[in-house]
């Protein structure tokens, strides 16, 4: 029996590998946004990528973002697979009316008869110190716009596997990169990267029985902690990672529900208008008799993102986790 | 030492941003619009060309006022007439090469069916039925662009791609006075000139955006100047001079087939009806500007031209108008015919696979419409 050495990668890497892997295996996907070519991107993600494959494939484009997405659509229209850079969250808001006025609709305009394949690589959310425009959730922007994908991973197996998944879909997806999990590390065999993971399933990154953690991106490995913490509590907590925000995996989410009988929606983005509402609104149509108490959501407040000497206290943590864990006994107190 | 307290002119070398620049003139366009017709160079021209033109122009001149027509019968939501302005639809569209792209704005329809687009195919966005109606793969031509200015980035990625994978295509993409505003006509420019992507920018100066005038538009000598700006060449030309127009077009497009990147080309015309049938341009014009271009009709100019040279008689003016009533004709009887829609279509285009939401939402529509046949069977049996 041989042994097989196991290195750690960090989800940057694994999302490097990811492009690399599909820029190997099909010559119509390319690479393109500011700063990803000679300097491999601000998080280094694209690195090496333009050396390999040239700066035709890896391409350092003008600082316009509606320019780099603009133009992506018309390489889709010619047959090309654009993976675009928008390096950080609030940086896509010049694109949007592409986004949403082209690229989302323009299998729909056309019956079919011109699809987009664009992957749209966002960095997103806080917890990394950077000053404004850097740190926003900007998902219920994406989930709101009908025709666009919108995956998260959380892990760095589902980085590798979902922005593979999201390169080789048809359609444009929205994909978002937890940008204080970039640096987070698992270990893989190098010869062998992880599955790719189809689009639209959620997963139970941990079995729990007394309450279900639903949340995705960032925040999964604040549940995973919460959970550990809310043990000597009695708290046995269930902990699904949504993966994909569209599709949404009603399925996973209401059977983990039916399950635990309770909910708490974990997310960064404001709770007002957020993902959370339209969750805990899919859980509660579909499992109100198991419910022992409302559905509860901590995300973060309703303003604009703040500096970075503030960002703990807006961003949900574990202490907010529990509390809210805490409310679930609905029945006892009430 | 200081530099505080060093005594006299500090000036150290300057550094290398500050290299004098190369002379812009080969990239001005002219004093004024380039002509054409009524000129020497008017002989140079083919003349089978010519009578072309002439055609196509006669045929769009009716195929607007019969659409325009069809908005009052209720046949279609709106049509933004490009009546004045056929001579820059047909040339763009009579440039191109079958493999190359055109990327329409939303008044540009005359362009699509020059290139071969069925006229009532072209009508699919502004009939309401269905949004583009169109294969775009099938002429090469992108969808029928609603938002100002978005389709010309566009047009350079594809033609960038084009390039990228050795192929020799063109764009040439259509955008209005008022859409050189917008953001996106800048970034579009900025891609193409660095790329040096084979594209051509037609703007369409015809006057106004909706109601509000070029001077309130932009403060440019020319909207052709802009191209300075970007590193690429900006030609003026008389838009309403299809001969003229076509010249430009055919250098642009070839310089650009040739490798020498994208041209930005300004077509002064004008807009003689208002910008659709629900505007009233009385509110912003006086009848004697609309008299002044009336004057200078794209139509006309190509007739005098034709006769004058012995190119075209009444015979062949007789002619060129039947085509263009059959055309008529043809494209009022099918707009008539009630077009039949499929409401699961509504699901059918959104996504590759519908996600599982679309599905529900699927089956409670397929649910409500059997709803709606068994009521409708139940009303006509009693």
């Amino acid at each position: 029996m041989t042994t097989v050495a196991l290195k750690p990668a960090t989800m940057a890497q694994a999302l490097t590998r990811g492009l690399r892997d599909a820029m190997a295996a099909d010559p119509t996907v390319h690479v393109m946004g500011e700063d990803v070519g000679t300097l491999g991107g601000v998080f280094r993600v694209t690195d090496g990528l333009a050396k390999e494959f040239g700066e035709d494939r890896c391409t350092d484009t003008p600082l316009a973002e509606a320019g780099i997405l603009g133009t992506a659509v018309g390489m889709a229209m010619y047959g090309l697979r654009p993976v675009v850079e928008m390096q950080f969250d609030a940086f896509a808001y010049p694109a949007f009316e592409q986004l949403i006025s082209h690229v989302a609709r323009m299998r729909n305009r056309t019956r079919g008869a011109m699809p987009l394949p664009i992957t749209i690589r966002v960095p997103y959310g806080g917890g990394i110190g950077g000053v404004e425009h850097h740190s926003d959730s900007s998902e219920a922007y994406y989930m709101a716009t009908p025709g666009l994908h919108v995956v998260t991973p959380a892990t760095v197996a589902d980085a590798y596997g979902l922005l593979r998944a999201a390169i080789a879909s048809d359609d444009p997806v929205v994909f978002l990169e937890p940008k204080r999990l970039y640096w987070s590390k698992d270990s893989w065999n190098p010869d062998e990267p992880p599955a790719v993971e189809p689009i639209g399933r959620a997963v139970v990154r941990r079995p729990g029985r007394s309450a279900t953690l639903i949340t995705y991106g960032p925040s999964v490995p604040v549940c995973l902690e919460a959970a550990e913490a809310a043990r000597a509590e009695g708290w046995d907590l269930e902990v699904v990672d949504l993966r994909s925000l569209v599709p949404f995996d009603d399925e996973t989410v209401a059977a983990s529900v039916r399950r635990t009988g309770r909910a708490v929606v974990v997310h960064e983005a404001g709770g007002y208008g957020g993902p959370g509402g339209e969750i805990a609104a899919r859980v509660t149509e579909r499992c109100f008799h198991h419910l022992e108490a409302p559905v509860l959501r901590v995300a973060g407040f309703d303003i604009p993102y703040p500096p970075p000497m503030l960002e703990r206290h807006h961003l949900p943590g574990v202490d907010r986790i529990l509390d809210a864990v805490g409310r679930l006994q609905w029945e006892a107190d009430s | 030492m200081t530099v505080m307290e060093q005594r006299g002119a500090y000036r150290p070398t300057p550094p290398p941003a500050w290299q004098p620049r190369t002379d812009p003139a080969p990239l001005l366009p002219d004093a004024l619009p380039h002509r054409v017709l009524g000129t020497e160079a008017a002989a140079q021209v083919d003349p089978g060309l010519l009578r072309r033109l002439y055609a196509e122009l006669v045929c769009g001149r009716r195929y607007n006022a019969q659409a325009t027509a069809l908005t009052k019968q209720g046949r279609l939501a709106v049509y933004p007439s490009s009546t004045g302005q056929e001579a820059c639809e047909v040339a763009a569209a009579l440039v191109l090469e079958e493999r190359d792209w055109l990327f329409p704005s939303y008044r540009d329809t005359l362009a699509a069916v020059a290139r071969g687009l069925d006229p009532v195919q072209a009508l699919t966005l502004l009939r309401g039925d269905w949004h583009t109606g169109y294969d775009p793969h099938e002429h090469r031509i992108a969808p029928l662009c609603t938002p100002l200015a978005t389709q010309l980035p566009h047009a350079v990625g594809l033609a960038h791609a084009a390039r990228l994978k050795g192929d020799d295509v063109v764009a040439l993409a259509l955008v209005g006075d008022g859409g050189t505003s917008e953001g996106d006509f800048h970034e579009a420019l900025n891609f193409a000139a660095v790329w040096q992507a084979p594209v051509v920018f037609l703007v369409q100066n015809n006057g106004f955006a909706i109601s509000v005038p070029l001077a309130k538009q932009t403060a440019a000598p020319s909207l052709a100047h802009k191209a300075v700006g970007y590193g690429m060449p900006g030609r003026l030309v008389d838009g309403n001079d299809a001969a003229a127009v076509h010249e430009v077009l055919s250098d642009a497009v070839r310089h650009a087939r040739a490798g020498g990147g994208p041209t930005l080309v300004e077509a002064v015309t004008y807009r003689m009806e208002a910008h659709t049938n629900a505007d009233d341009a009385t509110r912003y014009r006086g009848d004697s500007e609309v008299e002044t271009w009336r004057a200078h009709d794209p139509i006309a100019l190509l007739e005098h031209e034709l006769t004058e040279r012995g190119l075209l008689d009444d015979d062949g003016i007789r002619e060129a108008r039947e085509a263009a009533e059959t055309m008529a004709a043809d494209l009022r009887a099918r707009m008539n015919q009630d077009p039949v829609l499929d409401p699961m279509d509504l699901f059918a285009h959104v996504y590759a696979e519908p996600t599982p939401q679309l599905r529900e939402q699927e089956a409670q529509l397929r649910a409500e419409l059997a709803a709606e046949a068994e009521a409708e069977t139940e009303g006509t049996a009693r």
